[in-house]
């Protein structure tokens, strides 16, 4: 599903060069549950960003699919980004001026999924995370846990076959931080493929497997269990 | 525009009622800049929400473009919301995943605008801001100040006739505010009504019209004297 080659990702400031991906060579299988764990500035959320195509690689291959993505244009990879990727933050990222309902449905609107499907997709979602009452809700009437699972909501209701978590749990308490890992080994267990980004040992467990990056390079892979 | 009359909010912890805000009694008209300042806690972002309509009173009286808030069903405060309003977050708020371009472009995919006419729309904003070369790029490839201008486009691109801004500049350094605040200027010379809550007497002297709160009360009400200068 993901497989990168000599990836690599350099900033360049005035006459100051950053290497933030250093040679990066990986492969996530489709149905893998994998973690990416390393101390800040390892490199961790900028190889999440490239993988997401949010960001564009300095260096290397990026085959999606078997496709090479990396140096596509951007409007063939908008288009993969849109179908196949989903995504979810630290901080939600929902709009605070749409509601519950809307935050869901916006990523089908770039998508074109009719008015009336996207209706059922959304009511689904909301009844599967119990919080279909919220649904004219604003989101800072919500808790940080509610919060999330609206963001999540929103990363899978194009149904995407990545999806792409940066420190899912970094703002929640535990009680919802599980909720929320909960809900991932869900969508994992039916299909969905994870590439997580996290702090926390306990988080990353959830994965089958375990990469662990330092000063832009992968260290270590550890394989946790085998996965479905 | 906006009439308040005696608006209370409070919650209710058992048998006790922590007040946010009390007897809050004021009146906006078309075209002014305001101020909402006071200190952290004062209940300055929730009365801000409440004229937003992200939040309501428990008590009193609002009335927006002569409509009775307060009374009306949830579907046509929506609406009002909708059409009339535009918002910008300290934390701009911006969609990680779609571009500088998607990112203006989504408030108008909510108001079904057409394509062609969308269009025109976000390249009006890339254009005002100065951002067109940024169109394709994510925000987190932009500055701080570069994202907040996102922002307010954002918020401002399906023409709204009042902009609620909650501390715009919290997170910019000094120069990327002024450029904010000078927008703002631009905009409220215009004609827009803007409403903002902030800490800095800068940027409220970038406005017509203060108001002080404190323990949810409205303390101050004052005019801006003309040349920037702030006094009763």
């Amino acid at each position: 599903m993901i497989k990168t080659v000599d990836l690599a990702k350099v900033y360049q400031t005035d006459e100051v060069e950053t290497t933030a991906l250093n040679q990066v060579n990986i492969e996530i299988k489709e149905g893998e549950f994998v973690s990416v764990m390393g101390p800040s500035g390892c490199g961790k959320s900028t190889l999440l960003n490239v993988l997401g195509m949010i960001d564009n690689p300095s260096g290397g291959e990026y085959f999606f699919n078997g496709e090479e993505v990396g140096h596509l244009s951007e409007r063939k990879r908008s288009n993969i980004r849109k179908h196949n990727l989903g995504f979810v933050f630290q901080s939600f990222n929902l709009i605070d001026e749409l509601t519950v309902f809307e935050n869901i449905e916006l990523p089908m609107l770039y998508t074109k999924v009719p008015t009336s499907d996207r209706k059922k997709r959304v009511e689904e979602l909301l009844e599967g995370m119990n919080i279909m009452h919220r649904r004219n809700h604003f989101p800072q009437q919500l808790s940080g846990g509610q919060q999330q699972r609206v963001a999540v909501a929103r990363a899978i209701v194009n149904r995407p076959k990545v999806i792409l978590a940066d420190e899912p749990t970094g703002n929640l308490d535990s009680a919802n931080g599980d909720e929320v890992m909960k809900l991932l080994t869900e969508l994992n267990a039916s299909g969905t493929t994870i590439l997580m980004v996290t702090h926390s040992q306990y988080c990353a467990e959830f994965g089958n497997r375990i990469i662990r990056m330092l000063d832009g390079q992968v260290v270590t892979e550890n394989v946790v269990k085998q996965y479905l | 525009m906006i009439a308040l009359k005696n608006i209370e909010k409070y919650y209710t912890n058992g048998f006790q009622k922590t007040w946010v805000l009390r007897d809050i009694t004021t009146n906006i008209a078309q075209g002014e800049f305001v101020t909402i300042m006071g200190p952290s806690g004062a209940g300055k972002s929730t009365l801000l929400n409440i004229i937003g309509m992200l939040d309501s009173g428990d008590k009193g009286e609002y009335h927006f473009l002569d409509e009775p808030v307060m009374k009306l069903r949830e579907k046509r405060r929506h609406e009002l919301h909708k059409s009339y309003m535009g918002f910008v977050f300290q934390a701009y708020h911006l969609i990680d995943e779609l571009t500088v371009y998607e990112n203006i472009e989504t408030p108008l995919l909510y108001r079904k605008v057409k394509r062609s006419e969308r269009q025109s729309m976000v390249a009006e904003m890339l254009d005002r801001f100065g951002i067109v070369a940024k169109k394709d790029l994510f925000p987190h490839q932009l500055s701080g100040g570069q994202q907040q201008l996102v922002g307010v486009a954002r918020a401002i691109v399906a023409r709204p006739k009042l902009l609620l801004a909650d501390e715009p500049t919290g997170n910019l350094h000094s120069a990327q505010g002024e450029i904010i605040m000078d927008l703002f200027k631009e905009l409220h010379d215009e004609g827009m009504t803007i409403l903002q809550v902030t800490h800095s007497e800068k940027n409220a002297s970038y406005g017509t019209r203060i108001l002080e709160i404190e323990d949810g009360f409205i303390r101050e009400d004052y005019l801006v004297r003309q040349g920037g200068l702030i006094g009763h």
